[in-house]
């Protein structure tokens, strides 16, 4: 392989990263923040599905595509409060209702979605960030759009507060032992709750991206397993937001692996690198997931480590 | 599969048949002389932009044929729920012909019912139907897409200035790979320079890859694109957004390329469903293999969007001219992209040599593992 290829396939990397990345991100950081607070909530692949579809109709009437990113949040906010309700009574399991609210998310989705698959509505545009260098295939991957710089900075506040914040304390300490919670007069309910609420709100918008920015239009196969892979992804980044951001990062460049080999002829074996971002989760789960470190920093409470 | 298992709506169907003809002497079954009603089966929604539209788009040129009831049903999997389906458009809506139209539902949900209901005609839309193993009620319709691609392939080589087409397939399988063939002999016919860049996807939805491979080819320097994925939409919008021209696949998408699309290559399932309902009302039997191409005006290309050159638009209408007097578009002797004879002389476009096609042509750059 020549040094253009290579360029080629690093700039292809690179847009990948940028163009892909968006939505795990926003899944993993609603379902981090969810499960700092001791709870997961599975259904974040139907929140993102009918945050999708909701941002696309919203665009489609209004005009207005932000309009749409804030109907996806608040739609993708109702069905986590749905499952903060439910979750809070007694005797229920989160992963099986989780399951279940995946499940309804979707067909919602789809059964709404059905008169928006023709249409087609506004768009959100980019910030292009590449144009100084002069050369289009690095201007077209450097194409920004501005979700992704709102998504970097929610996870640097979810960062900071986390450790920093009154908010951040009381959040942690429901997730790592529900009786000191209590002890210190906080109600673990509300703070799941809310919590659930707010990580469906994210990964509403993260369905925004999908259907007004990339790949920008609305129908059934939209999702095919996104929003499942980002709740992986946060047991991948062990519940560090900015880690997150990395395991989104990495996840669409390795995404990007099996065209862009294809685009420059290295065409044997597409099967493989497109499973390529799979197989990378998985060995450096494997490598991580050993330490003593790792179960360090998983939340207390959560069902899956309890 | 035992004849003893009861379904609910079969168990209804019976004892109603039963009370019907204990009481009246009677049939229990509507007369055919009463009109034609089809039932037909998608796997998906029938506004994808793709294949599932194709075939909703026919049954809705049906509708308006006197004495034909159509009914329809959506997003049904290719699973038990297919055969209850279809089973309950025969019992309750009284359907003469059932049409499936995904590839899952042959074996053996389409097999079994078709010996339940003997009287019921069944038809499925891929060439599975084995007249030694299959009922003769059952049977199969398709058509040579192929030939459309062909003519996208002679629009799009003389629309490319850089001489790389872009192709994102779904899955190396011999009807994807005539396409992709075809599409570039067109191609040449016109443009002896043209080449075929092909990116597989590895499966038959995947919004997200389809934006990225149509991307991946954009960057590779390729000018004009086309696919063969389940719903286009996705690639058609990409290549729109990014300023390139675009080839269709399946059903219309030139509304979603107003600048850059040129034309595209769709089925006309419209003719197939009309002879089976012309066949049907007048009692004739129905054949149980029926396909084809240009000739027989099965597959069509849409009409020319604002990509299309006066030249390429003329060099198409010629070629459709020539498909249509069944002229060749195989013509050896050619060889596949690893060097091997594979094409040793002129075949027929239904020859059922090319439809063991298992080799991408020399000119696309890409391989099928």
């Amino acid at each position: 392989m020549s040094d253009s290829l290579v360029v080629t396939v690093l700039v292809a990397l690179l847009g990948g990263a940028l163009r892909v990345s968006t939505p795990f991100m926003f899944v993993a950081l609603g379902e981090c923040l969810t499960e700092k607070s001791g709870r997961v909530n599975l259904g974040l692949e139907g929140t993102l599905v009918f945050g999708a579809m909701s941002a696309y109709a919203t665009s489609y009437h209004t005009g207005s595509p932000w309009l749409g990113v804030l109907a996806a949040g608040l739609a993708g906010a109702a069905l986590g409060a749905l499952h903060g309700f439910v979750c809070k009574l007694p005797r229920v399991n989160d992963i099986a209702i989780g399951i279940a609210m995946m499940l309804f998310g979707t067909g919602v989705a789809f059964f709404f979605g059905k008169a928006y698959i023709q249409p087609t509505a506004p768009r959100l545009g980019a910030i292009a960030l590449g144009d100084w260098t002069g050369d289009p295939k690095v201007a077209t991957a450097l194409q920004v759009n501005p979700l992704l710089l709102i998504g970097l900075a929610t996870a640097l506040i979810m960062w900071w507060a986390f450790a920093n914040t009154r908010w951040g304390l009381v959040l942690r300490m429901s997730g790592d032992s529900a009786p000191a919670a209590r002890a210190m007069g906080v109600s673990v309910d509300l703070v799941r709750f809310l919590a659930t609420l707010s990580g469906g709100f994210l990964a509403g918008v993260g369905g925004a991206f999908l259907s007004l920015y990339y790949p920008g239009s609305w129908n059934q196969g939209l999702s095919s397993g996104q929003g499942l892979m980002a709740v992986a992804l946060v047991i991948f980044a062990r519940w560090n937001p900015l880690r997150c951001v990395a395991a989104a990062m990495l996840f669409g460049a390795a995404g990007a692996i099996g065209p862009a080999l294809q685009s420059v002829g290295v065409t044997q074996g597409y099967y493989f690198f497109n499973a390529a971002p799979y197989i990378l989760t998985l060995l450096i789960m494997v490598a991580s997931a050993g330490s003593r470190q790792a179960s360090r920093e998983a939340p207390g409470e959560l069902s899956i480590t309890k | 599969m035992t004849d003893f298992r009861l379904t609910r709506r079969g168990f209804m169907h019976s004892a109603g048949a039963f009370g019907a003809t204990s009481l009246l002497a009677g049939t229990s079954r509507p007369a055919l002389a009463a009109g034609v009603t089809i039932g037909i089966v998608y796997v998906g929604p029938r506004d994808d932009f793709g294949w599932n539209q194709a075939h909703a788009v026919a049954i809705k040129s049906l509708k308006n044929v006197a004495g034909v009831k159509a009914v329809e049903e959506e997003n049904v999997p290719e699973t038990d729920a297919c055969a209850k389906s279809m089973e309950s458009m025969v019992n309750l809506d009284g359907a003469n012909i059932v049409l499936g139209t995904s590839f899952g539902y042959f074996t053996p949900f389409m097999v079994d019912l078709a010996k339940k209901y003997p009287k019921v005609e069944f038809r499925h839309a891929a060439p599975l139907w084995d007249g030694s193993k299959h009922p003769k009620n059952l049977g199969s319709y398709f058509g040579y897409l192929n030939q459309a691609h062909y003519v996208d392939g002679v629009a799009a080589g003389l629309s490319t200035k850089s001489n790389k087409l872009g192709f994102v397939a779904a899955k190396p399988i011999s009807s994807v790979l005539s396409n992709i063939n075809s599409f570039l002999l067109g191609a040449r016919k016109v443009n002896p320079n043209a080449v075929v860049q092909v990116i597989f996807t590895g499966d038959w939805s995947l919004p997200v890859r389809e934006a990225e491979a149509t991307n991946a080819l954009v960057d590779a320097g390729c000018d004009v694109i086309t696919c063969h994925v389940d719903g286009p939409k996705v690639v058609i919008e990409t290549a729109e957004k990014r300023g390139v021209k675009s080839c269709g696949h399946n059903a219309s998408q030139a509304p979603l390329a107003p600048k850059g699309f040129i034309t595209g290559a769709e089925y006309k399932w419209e003719t197939i469903y009309k002879i089976y309902a012309d066949k049907l009302a007048k009692g004739e039997p129905l054949p149980n293999m029926l396909a084809g191409g240009y000739d027989s005006d099965m597959v069509q290309n849409t009409p020319f969007g604002a990509g299309a050159s006066e030249e390429a638009r003329k060099a198409a209408t010629a070629a459709i001219a020539d498909l249509k007097a069944k002229k060749p578009i195989y013509v050896g002797p050619l060889k596949d992209n690893k060097g091997n004879l594979v094409i040793d002389k002129a075949y027929d476009n239904y020859d059922p040599y090319l439809d063991q096609m298992n080799y991408l042509l020399e000119g696309v750059i890409g391989s099928i593992t």
